[in-house]
Order: C-alpha cells, then structure tokens, then sequence
C-alpha cells in the first residue's frame, strides 16, 4: 500500500531537497534583528551554545554566544548554516495525505488526524495493539522523548516502540550499565585538558564532534600523548603521538592484547580493582593468550605499536578514554566497550580530577534521548520495562494501572523486519529516516511498501516520509521549548525562537491531540514544555538518571546542570565516581570477559574488501537538514569511494573513476577519491545520502546480541571499475541531492 | 591613513596555527556571514595534498606593515587603518585591475568576477571595531585560528611561538597577522 504516489524526481521537484544559500526572506534583517535568542545546535552532541537571529518570526542568521562556557562561541560549519533550515522552501507547512499516481495533497489538520486515528483503531482492533509500531529520535529534546515514550505506552498501548539511538550509541550504553550500572560519560570535558594520555577508539572526532578538538588541543598543549585507534587518518589522527590503524570488525583484540599487557608488566592498580571492582580474574583469563602477535596478525596493527599504546596507557597517571560509532556499530559492539572498560578498570583511572571514560553520542540529544524512556526495553530515569518496580512507580506516575503499561518490544532494526514479515500493519514515526540510516534499506523499503498505514511526523518531506499516508507538519528544533543533554551530561535549555510556520505544529502539539483522540487526553494535558519537563523530572526521581533537581530556571541560570541532581540543593554532577559507589547492585565496577570473535560478514574470495561507513564534517546523519542548506553540501558534494592507491591499482582503479561498490545486499556507484589515508583493505563511504547514492543499501543488519545494533562499520564488498570518469560535481545527482 | 576607531583593541592580535587546522571550513561559512562581504568568504581553506594527507592550510589576509596590495593599487582603493587593518578594497574606487592581486605575496585578494571587484578580509572590522572577534577566530574549532592577546597565547601555546616576519626571497614582510611556528622560531622563510 504504502509503494510512493508518484516517481521520485516528481516528490523531488516538490518537496526536494532543494539547496538553499539564503533565508528564503533573502537577508533581510541579518544585520538588524528583532532579537538574539540564546539556544545551542540542533545537530551533534556536542550542542555547542549560538544565538539565533530573528527578524519577523524568521530565523535570518546566526551569532556566536560567547559566554556559553563549553564552545565559548566555537561552532562547525554545519552550526553556523544551520539557521538556513528555518523558513527553507521544502518545509512542510501543513499535513499532507497520499493520493495515489498525483502525490501529496495539503489537507487540514482534522482530516489527517480523524484519518490517523481511524487507522490506528482499526489496525489494533483487527491484529492486537502490538501490530501498531511507533519510531522516535534523539534529536527530539527530553521532553519529547520523554512524552513519546509514553505516548506509545499510555496512549497507542503498544510494546513495539524503538528510537534511532539504536542506531548510535545503543552499545556503548548497554557496555556502560553492565560495568557501571549506569549509563553516562563518566566525566564533563574538562577533565580532558589535564589528561596524561587521551586513547580515542573509533571516532573521527575531528569531524564528528568538531567543538571537542578544542579540548584535545588544548590538552596537548599541556604535555597529554594522544593514541588514536581508527582505518584512517583523519584530521584528528593525523597529529596523533601513536596511530593505530585498526582492520575494522577488530577492535576487541586489540583490547584484549593491551589488557594482557598491562598484565604482563603489572602496570595495574591492585588496590582499586581489589577494593571496587568485580570480574577480574575472569576477564584477564579471557585474554591471556592475546599475545602481541596473534593481535597484530587479527588487527592488521605492527605489535610494536600495541605495545607501545599498552606503554602509554598503562604508565600514565591520568587518563580520558573515549570512543564512539566506530567500536560501537558492530555485532560485538558491547565487547568493544567493554574491552576500553576493561583497560581504565585496570588502571583504576576513574572517578579522579583528569581521568575519564565515556562515548561520545553522535545525535544531539544522544544522551538524555537515551533516559526518557522512548526505547524499547526502557521506562523513563533509565529505569527497565521488565523490572516490577520500576514498571509500578512509573505506572503510577503516569496515573495508569501497571498490567495495562506493554513490556518490552522490538528494538528498530527488528521493527522493520516485522513489517517486512508482515506482523507488524502499521507505524508511525517522528524524527528518524530509516530508509537512509538504516542498514539494508531496500528491505527498509519492501517493508514500507507493505504497512497498511504509515503516519509520519516530520518538518520536510524525507526519504521514510514519501513513503507515508499522511504527513503531519512538525516542528523545526528552533521552534519547540524544551531540553536537551550534551554528550558530557549537561541538560542544557533549548529556547524557541520562531513559531512553526503556516499550518505547521510543534511535536508536543501533535502527540497531544493524538493522544486525546486516543482517548488518553488526560494524561497528556501539559500546559507547555516546563510542565512536561517537571513530570520528567518526577518520573526520573530515584532512577539511575535523576533529573528530580534540575529545573529549567537552575539550567538557565548555570549554563546547564549535569544530571544525576537528585535534589533541589543538588549541585549536579560533572565528574561521576569520585565516592566509588558505583551503581551496580554490589556497588562494585564490574569488569566483563570481552574475547575477541569475527565480525559477521567477513571477507572471502568473491567479497574480497571490506567496507566500512562513517561521517563527513558538513553532513549530518540522514541528511534530512544539512542536505538542504547549499553551502554544506558544497563543501561536500557526493559521497565519495575513499580507496587506498595500492587496492585501487589492484582493480585498475584511478581517482574519480566510477566505481560500483557490490555487496551481498545491493549495489551503487561512487566516484573513487584515491587516498593514503586509508588502510588499504579497506573502503569508506560516508552514509547521508538517499537513493542510488546511500551507503546503506550496502551494509550489513548483523545485530550485537545485546544492544542489537546494527553492524554499520564493517561487511564485505566487491568492488567493479567501471571504466568512466565520474561526472563533474555539478552534474551528480547526489549533488542535486536525489 | 583612516582614523582608527576608538573601541578597536590595539591588544588583540590574530594568530593562525596550522598543525591544528581540521579542514572543516567552519571558518568560510562564518566568514560568509559578516555583514560586509555580501555573504562572499574572505577566507579559504585548500588541501596540501588530499592524495596522502588531511592536512589543510587556511589563508587569510596576514594585514602587512607595508601591504604591497595597496602600494601597486593605481587608484589608491586599498587602506591601511592606524590599527594596522589593510581594508579591502573601496567598491567606488576599485577598477578591477587585479595588481593587488598578483602583488600580495601571501596570495590574498580574489578579484570577484561577477562584480569586477577585489575583496579581501579586513580583519571584520565591523566586529572588531566595536570589541567583538572576528568570526572566524572565534568559530574556529581547533583554535587554528584565535584572536586575543599575544601573552594569551603564550600561555595557550607554551610550545609555540608567533611569528610574523616573513622572507621571500630577499623580501622581507613583516604582518599584523601572526602564524604559529615550533617553540623559538622568529621568522618564516617562503622561499
Ligand atoms: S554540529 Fe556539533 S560541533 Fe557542530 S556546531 Fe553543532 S553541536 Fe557544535
Ligand atoms: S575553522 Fe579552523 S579548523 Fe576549521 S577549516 Fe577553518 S581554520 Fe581549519
Ligand atoms: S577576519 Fe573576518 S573578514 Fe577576515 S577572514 Fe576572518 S571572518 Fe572573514
């Protein structure tokens, strides 16, 4: 049912995207605004702190906010242009419903919601509650994750709610509570100026959190070494003291190996791992056949240098361990992290001024996005479905009986497997683009075709939008009151600037109305974002993530409180762990055997390399935004092959050469950017785009046993010439942004 | 030679330090949102050598003590302030010749075809004039680029020196911009 109304380049001629260079006023009023309105960036986790100019409910440009103490003003090019978004000719200014072989039509809003509402009856009526699913993001603020969570509970009863952090960072959490019980940085960044040795694992920091740099930099300047484990040289391992170039879907061995180092010259710290851990002895028999040779052979990284990295690690006094999607998004992505957990245990560098461990959430919200309770398996206070008391205190806040909340669900990627199975009729999503961020997109999209009704909340029409029945028109970040919580634990305050435009909504509005038409009004009469925030902070009180004494006068007031702040007189906590109470049930830190396995897809004869995705510094994500605003996609125009020049002259390839990229899932051609900064058995295509240009359609749905994450980083791939240059930039369809 | 404006502070320099660039051109798109460049980048951000490096260099206006741009200009459109802040050029003076161009040895001014003008960075002077920063010092993310005081940047970068005294050749240029260089560098040598 739900196959597109219409080809894509007619929804494309529509509904873009379009790329814009200026406000859609023109620049108006960019030198003489109505008003600054102090927020922080809709995109990373960093959520560096900018004013937004404002000139007739329009957003007109942007101006450093210089007091904001994290980024002092420092942005990337994606936080500057953002401001190009509000008022973009693409926005969705009122909902939409299909109408088969014409497209989109504009309808008011009582039809599109008497139309959702009808559908998701009978749906639930004719299959069980459960074969309607709903997909959330973490883009959204607290609040909205928070609300979302319950929406689906309360107000839609069903189980089968996930959020797009399953696509994050979801293994770095599940790694963080099996060792700590808790699920957050351990430090603010601070502490990393005043490290000895700061070891990132997996993250092209410098494009991906470009704000943090700062930081890095600045702790160098103090004297840090800095180890950087990642297949390519990118901007920040470039300057590296010792570059680790990891073969992708490997990362635990090397862990592994410079865990059995440490061992092997007692550079550990007995009394801490005596007094406050667990699982020791267990966790070090797993590795100690790891020697520094079956490491080098299994990670493709000189044992030399492993030593070398064991030295520096395990000599140093102080320490910032911290990684992201890189060891995240494998089908072992939890023992990666557990392997970086595993090395800071052992040298007892936690919970200490200028020591840390932590992820870095690559999605604005990454972080309180990932405590509200809008996954799966989670109620709000990171509190767990499956847990009687928690299902009751929150059941109780919520004013509902316990039997009537749904226990646990599918998680994302599984949800769309459902669909595709045919168990699951229908969906509704707010602020996640599967067919471009998830792996294997053209089962994401068979799927689609299959729902019976498919409702999307979202602000332009996206790659999953086009695919909808109807399409309600939310809100833009800059438009919704709320809060968010940066990758190091902040709760910041996200202040609107604008009202929605035309006929469009905020989110909150949205839920709100369906809700109540759901029957569940009651529960969801919030008079604005404070009130839902205050609810949040209630329903989190106890919880491992306690908001109870954060309030949005003490954020404003301190530039952000960091959570836990279990009470009023709370100050917050940027540095966990420094009365070594941990939130395990013993109290204890808990080391876990992380022994090294292969990666799902490897390498054989007919898929001889691998292929690994990642990010590029003036893209975000889906592309859903960035996409739209020209200069960013100037910067970087189509997604490129990056091919090292020794693989490349084994297929006869040259740069700007037209190269299909085959794997077991789907095929697409790229041009090659031939490179030496890449190892060279291995292939990287950054993911933001859609159609015949996604990254996506290419790799892999093994899912890490535990936080079910999809493998992203690594599967095997063929690689076919095809004997032409690629067309000039200018005439790439990417460019044109299909 | 213009009057200096009274709220410039005479004790801001502006420091450019390669090694930390990142490539992410944070510092074109900010650029291109000062009021006075029409939302055309004074700044640009090019590869060494994309084929075996990530390493990027940034050029911007380096404001020369004796700014060859404005020395070769026939119709007088280049200034030098008494801040030290060489203006881009005049819009009513400028005939588009591009000697300022080909002079400069840093490579700086661009002749904007579509309106057969020479623009360059001066130092936003519209933001530095009233104690602001400029905009790419102050979104730089790497601190690859920072505007403040030299005994700020001492205590940054203990490891550094600025340096702003560069030789072509015989020619010797000394800069209002400074560039960072390894700890007990005093000059450049370009040539
Ligand atoms: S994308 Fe991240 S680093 Fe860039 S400005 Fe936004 S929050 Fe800052
Ligand atoms: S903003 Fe700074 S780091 Fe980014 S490209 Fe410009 S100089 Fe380099
Ligand atoms: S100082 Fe101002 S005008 Fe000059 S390059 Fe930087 S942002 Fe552009």
């Amino acid at each position: 049912m739900a196959k597109l109304p219409i080809s894509v380049d007619k929804i494309i001629e529509n509904y873009g995207p379009h790329k814009a260079y200026a406000p859609k006023q023109g620049f108006h009023g960019h030198a003489d605004p109505d008003k600054l309105v102090k927020t922080h960036c809709c995109f990373c986790g960093m959520q560096c702190g900018l004013q937004l100019k404002v000139k007739d409910n329009a957003v007109v440009g942007f101006e450093p906010w210089m007091e904001f103490p994290f980024n002092e003003g420092r942005m990337c090019p994606k936080g500057v242009a953002r401001y190009l978004q509000n008022n973009h000719a693409d926005r969705l200014l009122s909902p939409l419903e299909r109408v088969e072989s014409e497209g989109f039509k504009a309808v008011d809003w009582e039809t599109a919601m008497s139309r959702t509402v009808t559908e998701i009856k009978r749906i639930q009526s004719t299959y069980g509650n459960d074969a309607f699913a709903m997909l959330s993001g973490v883009s959204l603020t607290n609040e909205l994750s928070y609300m979302v969570g319950k929406f689906a509970r309360v107000a839609l009863k069903t189980a089968n709610l996930d959020y797009n952090g399953r696509l994050c960072m979801v293994s770095a959490g599940a790694g963080n509570k099996k060792a700590f019980g808790l699920d957050r940085i351990s430090n603010s960044w601070v502490d990393l100026k005043h490290a000895e040795v700061i070891m990132i694992c997996g993250s092209n920091v410098s494009e991906t959190f470009p704000t943090l740099i700062h930081y890095i930099w600045e702790a160098r300047d103090n004297g840090a070494k800095l180890i950087v484990v990642d297949p390519r040289v990118t901007p920040v391992a470039r300057t590296a003291d010792l570059h680790l170039p990891v073969r992708p879907g490997t990362d635990s061995a090397l862990y592994g190996a410079m865990l059995q180092q440490l061992v092997e010259n007692d550079w550990l710290d007995h009394d801490f791992i005596n007094q406050h851990t667990s699982g020791f002895d267990a966790t070090i028999a797993a590795v100690k056949d790891y020697s520094l040779e079956w490491a080098e052979k299994v990670t493709g990284i000189p044992a030399e240098s492993i030593k070398q990295a064991a030295a520096m690690w395990g000599q140093a006094k102080t320490s910032f361990m911290m990684h992201a999607r890189g060891i995240e998004h494998h089908s072992k992505g939890v023992d990666n992290v557990l392997g970086c957990i595993n090395l800071v245990l052992a040298t007892g560098r936690i919970g200490k001024p200028y020591c840390g461990y932590g992820t870095i959430t690559g999605q604005g919200n990454g972080q309180g996005g990932r405590e509200h309770g809008h996954k799966c398996d989670q109620l709000p206070g990171n509190r767990d479905i499956t847990n009687p008391e928690h299902r009751k205190y929150i059941a109780d806040v919520w004013g509902i009986d316990e039997k009537d909340m749904p226990g646990k669900g599918l998680t994302a990627y599984e949800i769309l497997e459902a669909i595709h199975r045919g168990e699951i009729k229908g969906l509704i999503s707010i602020c996640f683009n599967p067919v471009v961020s998830l792996p294997n997109n053209n089962m994401v999209r068979e799927a689609l075709e299959k729902l019976e009704y498919y409702v999307a909340i979202d602000f332009f029409l996206n790659e999953t939008a086009r695919h909808a029945n109807v399409v309600l028109s939310g809100a833009l970040h800059e438009e919704e009151e709320g809060t968010v919580t940066s990758a190091e634990g902040r709760v910041i305050k996200i202040n609107a600037a604008v009202t929605p435009p035309g006929d469009a909504r905020t989110d909150a509005s949205i839920l709100k109305e369906l809700a109540a038409r759901l029957g569940a009004g009651d529960k969801f009469a919030f008079k604005n974002s404070e009130a839902i925030f205050n609810e949040l902070r209630v329903a989190s009180k106890g919880g491992t993530a306690d908001y109870y004494g954060i309030t949005y006068e003490r954020i404003v007031k301190n530039y952000g409180v960091f959570w836990p702040c279990p009470s009023l007189d709370h100050p917050g906590t940027p540095r966990l762990w420094e009365d070594r109470k941990f939130a395990t049930p013993d109290g204890k830190a808990h080391f876990n055997p992380a022994p090294y396995r292969d990666p799902g897809e490897p390498t054989d004869k007919e898929y001889p390399v691998v292929l690994t995705t990642g990010r590029v510094v003036s893209q975000y994500l889906s592309g859903t935004q960035t996409r739209r605003i020209g200069k960013l996609l100037d910067q970087y125009p189509e997604p490129l092959l990056e091919i090292h020049p020794s693989l490349a002259q084994q297929f006869g390839i040259q740069d700007r050469d037209l190269v299909k990229v085959v794997t077991r899932r789907g095929e697409a051609e790229f041009p090659a950017q031939v490179v030496t900064t890449i190892r060279s058995d291995t292939v990287f295509i950054p993911y933001h785009w859609g159609g015949s240009k996604s990254a996506n359609q290419l790799t892999i749905g093994n899912l890490d046993p535990i936080s079910k994450i999809p493998e992203f980083k690594v599967c095997a791939c063929k690689l076919i010439p095809l004997g032409r240059k690629a067309p000039p930039v200018s005439e790439s369809d990417a460019y044109q942004s299909v | 030679m213009a009057e200096p404006e009274k709220n410039f502070d005479q004790d801001m320099e502006f420091f450019v330090d390669m090694q930390r660039c990142i490539s992410c051109h944070a510092c074109e798109t900010a650029c291109a949102e000062c009021e006075t460049n029409g939302q055309e980048t004074m700044i640009h951000v090019n590869y060494v050598d994309r084929a075996h490096s990530v390493q990027t260099t940034v050029q911007v206006c380096m404001h020369c003590e004796d700014p060859a741009c404005a020395n070769v200009c026939p119709a007088d459109a280049i200034s030098k302030d008494s801040n030290g802040v060489v203006h881009s050029a005049n819009t009513s003076r400028c005939i588009g010749c591009s000697n300022c161009v080909m002079a400069c040895p840093f490579g700086v001014p661009k002749k904007m075809e579509a309106a057969e003008l020479m623009m360059k960075c001066n130092l936003c002077y519209d933001r530095t004039s009233v104690g602001k920063k400029p905009m790419c010092a102050t979104v730089c993310p790497s601190g690859a680029l920072y505007y403040g005081t030299r005994e700020e940047m001492r205590k940054k970068r203990p490891n550094s020196d600025p340096v702003n005294t560069f030789k072509f050749g015989a020619q010797t240029v000394h800069t209002k911009v400074n560039v960072m260089m390894p700890k007990g560098s005093k000059e450049l040598k370009v040539h």
